[in-house]
């Protein structure tokens, strides 16, 4: 076995036994981490592919920004444990359908004549991965690029306008105006005389 | 290096000697690194104490000099207090998850040219993904820990270093697009020509928004509010005690060096000497102002001041102005800048080339 090969093996077998720690884990956030580790360890095997950008952006896209949030959520929300397993024997059944059908249409997708061959030998690449992934992807693709990027921001400013709602009587603060307030705006420099200092002390006697 | 490889392949089997090798190289890069987040705490207590007109330490050794040293075996031998009803495993997993990144990401930085353990042609892009895993370790330090203070500040860090991404991310395609690679190597070579070729006449804009974000994204002052010592006692870091808290420090001043090299890498030239080849002729000077690490090394402690200067100088920032400062300031400076820099390389307008 070539050290290539085991550092495939030993990534595989990370990241599918994290990848069953996902759906086993009893709580939540631990399920959240069993999902970075998948994520991160089939990063590592798409750069054993000498897929170096795919990797890179898998990891700065999915563990760095999409786990965050995801684990961000997952805190705030107070799930009962308890609960969460309820009925799982009344749904494992559908379970199982469900999990034999894609295995099965898998195995047919794989058994097709399009990936039933035999695997071809990496072409060098004479230019490193980034730069031909963006070249291929602003020349050859650009358009369905640039559509997917558009249908991202409607997706975008939808969920946004679903969730926006405007109360009435809530105080703000309009950070902008606080920012761009200057002392002469709140201080008064108030010039008067001073005054004598004459018998204070009888005064608090009295 | 090469004769090292030569020795110790007379008498070791191949992958071996080249396994040993790099250990070695990453020992070499570890060592100094580490004693330079020591001595960086040492000169933060020290320049916020003169600039506060205080002394800072000056007790332990001569003029205070061995004070990290006596924290490090103080934090060594203190007792770890796991709290009740935390999550053990998380708790002892977060440390690790913060400093692993910040150590990692130094295997792809240049300190001379050809002076970097790995020489990855998607470095910058590799250092954004691995400094965005730096998150996990506070957020998960917050959850395990059961206690409402640290929670919270990890809901405040993750909110803060994922907007702030953002910005930094869009700092770096300005970098990318001038030098046109990903390399750090090739990015401080092409900034050759002396002061005049650095990246921050061009960038000057992007150059104060990677460097704000970058204070961001290190949780320091003046945005610190995962730690806001007024508001919610020490954030994230409030339960661990000894060599487990060390860890989160550690992390902190690593990631503090790295974001002031990068700085130096990215916009200042990095190794290049600012004078060209001005000195090139004359013997000694060509040495002291020709291209070499310690222009590195100068600019990294420049920039690792700034940090300190910061902290002396402004207030914290308020937590909804944190967020209004990332997307609505810094976010569209950048994409204007993007967008200028790329009409300039469409029409050929490159005065810095």
């Amino acid at each position: 076995m070539t050290l290539e090969l085991f550092i495939f093996y030993l990534f595989a077998v990370i990241t599918l036994s994290s990848a069953v720690g996902v759906v086993t884990a009893r709580n939540p956030v631990y399920a959240a981490l069993y999902l970075i580790l998948a994520f991160f360890t089939s990063a590592a095997t798409w750069v054993l592919l000498e897929a170096e950008f795919l990797g890179v952006v898998l990891v700065l896209v999915y563990v760095g920004a999409v786990m965050v949030l995801f684990l961000f959520v997952i805190m705030m929300l107070d799930i009962k444990i308890d609960t969460l397993k309820e009925g799982m024997v009344r749904y494992l059944p559908l379970g199982l359908l469900v999990a034999v059908i894609v295995v099965a249409e898998m195995i047919f997708v794989m058994k097709s004549s399009t990936f039933d061959r035999a695997i071809p030998e990496p072409a060098p690449l004479s230019i490193d991965n980034t730069k031909a992934l963006g070249e291929i992807l602003y020349t050859e693709y650009m358009y369905p690029f640039e559509i997917a990027a558009v249908i991202l921001v409607v997706a975008i400013i939808a969920a946004i306008s679903l969730t926006l709602r405007r109360r009435e009587g809530v105080k703000k603060q309009n950070q902008g105006e606080q920012v761009r307030t200057r002392k002469s705006d709140r201080l008064r420099v108030v010039k008067m005389d001073s005054e004598k200092r004459t018998s204070t002390r009888q005064e608090e006697r009295s | 290096m090469e004769t090292l490889t030569t020795f110790l392949n007379s008498f070791l089997p191949e992958g071996l000697s080249a396994f040993i090798v790099i250990m070695l190289k990453i020992v070499a890069i570890m060592l100094p690194l580490i004693l330079a987040v020591a001595y960086t705490t040492f000169a933060e207590r020290k320049v916020i104490g003169y600039m506060q007109s205080r002394m800072g330490p000056n007790r332990v050794g001569p003029k205070g000099w061995l004070q990290p040293i006596a924290d490090t075996v103080k934090l060594m031998f203190k007792e770890i207090i796991t709290p009740t009803k935390s999550s053990k495993v998380v708790f002892f997993i977060a440390p690790m998850l913060a400093l692993a990144p910040a150590l990692a990401v130094w295997s792809v930085i240049p300190f001379w040219d050809g002076g970097v353990l790995a020489n990855v042609n998607a470095g910058l892009l590799l250092i954004l993904a691995v400094n965005s895993l730096d998150v996990f370790g506070i957020i998960l330090a917050g959850w395990a820990s059961n206690s409402k203070y640290a929670i919270l500040s990890s809901l405040r860090v993750g909110a803060q270093v994922v907007s702030y991404e953002i910005a930094m991310g869009f700092a770096l395609v300005g970098v990318l697009m001038v030098s046109g690679s990903l390399n750090l190597t090739e990015i401080v070579k092409a900034q050759g020509g002396g002061l005049l070729g650095w990246n921050v006449f061009p960038l000057c804009g992007l150059f104060v928004v990677f460097f704000i974000s970058g204070v961001a994204e290190t949780n320091r002052a003046p945005f610190d509010v995962a730690e806001g010592e007024s508001e919610i006692v020490a954030g994230f870091h409030v339960e661990y005690s000894g060599m487990a808290f060390a860890l989160f420090f550690l992390a902190e001043y690593a990631s503090m060096i790295l974001i002031s090299t990068l700085t130096a890498l990215l916009f200042f030239g990095g190794w290049l000497s600012p004078f060209g080849n001005t000195f090139a002729d004359t013997p000694i000077l060509s040495f002291i102002f020709g291209d070499g690490f310690h222009w590195l090394l100068l600019k990294t402690m420049f920039f690792l001041f700034c940090y300190l200067w910061f902290r002396a100088t402004f207030p914290r920032y308020r937590y909804d102005q944190i967020m209004r400062l990332g997307w609505k300031i810094l976010i569209p400076v950048t994409l204007v800048w993007i967008f200028g820099i790329g009409i300039a390389i469409a029409y050929g307008w490159q005065p810095w080339l």
